[in-house]
């Protein structure tokens, strides 16, 4: 009947390190409807039943590239899993490192320039930036969904960082 | 875009969408789901028909973004909006720090707070609570996330607990993944008739 044990698929608490049975574990315990929400949500911007043109190789690599760019390591480490069990191999896997800009791929260069200014300073996008991936060949439902990805790890990562500040203090 | 507004007001501006919204017409039954669209209920708004481009995590996303935001218990609702708003600032999301703002001052019956955001910006001067949770949101909306230890013993030293800080944690990181879609798929215009 413990109600700080934390369901042991949950990456958040795992990567956050939260101690069993802690003050952070009960905190979280009574929002398991919102750590719930966020696995759907990461399964939902990870690795969706209809990818469009966003493969799921391409997902977990933008993904690995995204928590490096936020020196996350471990949550790098955590879909650089994702990045193998997809398969994903050249310019694929190549996404994750952010040294890597896509040279001589229009798509891929257009993609990631949007995720890197869109994770380190969305507040200097501007509407060029969704004219380039469309120039870049990506429909509308293309630019939501890589949108959306760049956005729910926003998310995902600070929750991670604020649960480990959490713990460092608890 | 001529009209786009820069600058930050507690006014809601419109919001113009750069993507193309899907067509309700022509909404597949998932999509219908996801918007919760019902013979009653057929008013959608254009962000949220531009998100349903993206079924799937749409249909997760909204959930989740009512929890963080209106979840009893916890953290009280004008300091959600209050960790929202600091999200906001930081990512310059005109619409986003509109919509929280206004939402903070309705809920407070103040409006000296956000006069000292919108002014002053992340080194607002506020009432210590205040800007112990402006603070920490602030500094976890950068990337890499600035937040540190000092900032959550100033948390704890405000008087927050530990439900009240997750809940914090919580409407802050939604804000750095809704102020991205608000502030790249669209632009805050000014409604007609005004400014």
């Amino acid at each position: 009947m413990d109600a700080s044990v934390l369901p042991e698929d949950d990456v958040i608490a795992r990567l956050a390190g939260v101690a069993p049975g802690g003050a952070v574990a009960a905190a979280l315990a009574g929002r398991a409807d919102i750590l719930a929400m966020t696995r759907e949500a990461a399964a939902a911007s990870l690795t969706p039943q209809e990818p469009g043109g966003l493969s799921h190789g391409e997902r977990a690599a933008l993904a690995v590239r995204i928590a490096r760019l936020h020196r996350e390591d471990d949550l790098a480490a955590h879909y650089a899993e994702l990045v193998a069990r997809a398969g994903a191999t050249g310019a694929t896997a190549a996404l994750a490192d952010p040294a890597f800009k896509g040279e001589g791929d229009t798509r891929l260069a257009a993609l990631l320039a949007y995720a890197d200014l869109v994770t380190l300073a969305p507040k200097d996008a501007v509407a060029g930036d969704i004219e380039k991936l469309k120039a870049a060949g990506l429909g509308d439902a293309d630019v939501v969904r890589l949108a959306e990805l760049v956005a729910f790890l926003a998310y995902q990562i600070r929750v991670v960082k604020g649960l480990k500040l959490m713990q460092a203090t608890a | 875009m001529s009209g786009t507004l820069h600058a930050f007001t507690t006014e809601v501006p419109h919001w113009q969408p750069r993507v193309k919204p899907i067509d309700l017409a022509q909404a597949s039954p998932a999509q219908l789901d996801a918007l919760k669209v019902t013979p009653s209920n057929t008013k959608v708004s254009d962000y949220v028909l531009v998100l349903a481009n993206d079924v799937e995590t749409l249909k997760a996303r909204t959930p989740l973004f009512n929890a963080i935001m209106y979840n009893r218990g916890g953290l009280g609702r004008a300091e959600r909006e209050l960790g929202a708003v600091g999200a906001s600032v930081v990512n310059r999301c005109i619409y986003c720090a509109a919509v929280h703002a206004s939402r903070y001052n309705q809920l407070t019956k103040t409006q000296e707070t956000m006069q000292r955001v919108f002014a002053e910006g992340e080194a607002a001067a506020l009432e210590p609570r205040e800007a112990a949770i402006f603070r920490f949101a602030s500094k976890l909306s950068k990337t890499p996330s600035a937040a540190d230890g000092d900032d959550m013993r100033a948390l704890r030293a405000a008087g927050l607990t530990d439900a009240e800080i997750l809940d914090l944690i919580l409407s802050a990181a939604l804000f750095g993944w809704a102020n991205r879609l608000m502030h790249t798929l669209g632009d805050p215009v000014a409604k007609e008739g005004e400014g």
